[in-house]
């Protein structure tokens, strides 16, 4: 019997071992500076609120921590959407000026990998910026240190809740790079081809409704230079 | 005893990882996609919207509160979006089986350009954006351009047909009309190994 007890005790002890190690790794992390901050290229910062109750709707399958907002929008309960979530919210500009319309269509990646601390999302984002154009941006987000230094967190709190300040971003693909990529659409950037990065500051989150102060930040290059910039690195 | 507490231990270690390891950590449900092949190599495919009933959203600068969906719709109130309108939809295949989102924005009254853009999201598959003309043809039909295309539309070129078909109107579904959307896509060439 003894033995029997100190199989179990190990058993236990080497799970916990290994899941702390795997919460704990430390060289698992997240770039809060972004590659296009070398660039020469022109930027454009687009902000946005993370927050469901200040975009124009939210949806998705209904039963997450953040809820469809308006309370009447339809939800995505068929089993092809369900861990769809959309997000159509006013964008500002980096003076805080109305900026546009963006569309976010974000689906779980099955490139998702837990060993490597890789929590992926495919999302893609259309753009609409009154009298100056309309962009698509593709990319792969990774929210393991969302999960890791905020989610959890909040579940481990006995408020229910985390407050910080926390910035990270959150692009790792599929440029080479980690950054995403942008194709013009119509008006003036029509024909483009650059890159793109997302990123999230957070400073509150509940357990019950989700991003209570969080912003998101998409920063795009709006020449061809960062093209150059990914060329180049690849030729190396 | 010691021996048997390693034992374990290593067990442990070892389980929780293979576990993690081998074990996939998102499988996103699929549909089969129905695809019939053309004369040229590329492939042809057709989405379907029915109307009302797939609408999930409505939104445009309009003081007529209609063409905002559902009520509660607080869309922004900047000038510059004057004429602007987005729509959101559930995206059905030819089996009628919803396999992905559309999202529908237009402004035929922005003076960078006059635009209609599809942006058609397949969660198991990669997302389309497509871009119209502004004017259909005679039957109704509008074509347009695959302008970028993720994962398995990434290397695709071609393009799409909008048609509003209203002879399918079934009042039992509620359903008026039924959006049409027909892609014909082609690899690039020399894509054969």
């Amino acid at each position: 019997m003894k033995y029997v007890i100190s199989l179990l005790v190990g058993l236990t002890c080497g799970v916990a071992m290994f899941a702390a190690v795997f919460y704990l790794n430390p060289f698992v992390g997240q770039a809060r500076l972004s590659p296009l901050a070398v660039s020469d290229a022109e930027m454009s910062g687009l902000s946005y609120s993370a927050v469901v109750t200040d975009s124009i709707m939210f949806t998705n399958d209904g039963e997450s921590i953040s809820r469809p907002y308006p309370n009447k929008i339809a939800e995505l309960w068929e089993p092809a959407i369900k861990d769809t979530h959309v997000l159509v919210t006013s964008l500002t500009d980096s003076r805080g000026m109305p900026a546009g319309i963006g569309i976010k269509m974000s689906s779980p990646s099955e490139k998702s990998r837990l060993f490597k601390s890789e929590i992926l999302v495919n999302s893609v984002w259309h753009l609409y910026l009154p009298e100056r154009g309309t962009l698509a941006v593709y990319q792969t987000e990774s929210y393991w240190a969302y999960l890791r230094d905020i989610v959890v967190p909040a579940w481990r709190s006995s408020s229910d809740s985390w407050r910080g300040s926390w910035s990270r971003i959150m692009t790792v693909g599929p440029g080479s790079l980690g950054l995403a990529r942008v194709t013009g659409l119509g008006g003036e950037f029509d024909g483009l081809q650059s890159e793109a990065v997302e990123s999230l500051n957070a400073r509150a989150y509940s357990v019950l409704q989700g991003p209570v102060s969080m912003t998101g930040l998409l920063n795009i290059a709006i020449s061809d230079e960062s093209a150059l910039l990914e060329e180049f690195v690849s030729a190396e | 005893m010691i021996k048997t507490f390693m034992f374990g231990l290593i067990l442990g270690v070892a389980g929780s990882a293979s576990l993690v390891y081998f074990v996939q950590a998102v499988d996103l449900h699929r549909e089969s996609s129905l695809i019939s092949v053309r004369s040229n190599g590329g492939n042809s495919e057709t989405f379907y919207i029915n109307l009302p009933a797939d609408r999930i959203f409505a939104g445009s600068r309009s003081d007529d509160k209609s063409s905002s969906f559902p009520s509660g719709i607080q869309w922004p109130k900047d000038d510059a979006l004057n004429g602007a309108a987005s729509e959101l939809f559930k995206l059905r295949n030819s089996d009628d089986i919803v396999v992905g989102i559309a999202a529908r924005v237009s402004n035929p009254r922005d003076s960078s350009g006059a635009f209609i853009q599809w942006v058609l999201h397949l969660p198991a598959r990669g997302s389309m954006f497509l871009r119209m003309q502004l004017k259909p043809s005679e039957g109704g039909l509008r074509n347009g351009l695959l302008m970028a295309g993720t994962r398995e539309f990434e290397v695709l070129n071609g393009g799409v047909s909008e048609f509003f078909n209203s002879d399918v109107a079934d009042s039992e579904y509620e359903v008026t009309g039924r959006l049409e959307l027909v892609t014909s896509l082609v690899g690039p060439l020399g894509d054969e190994k």
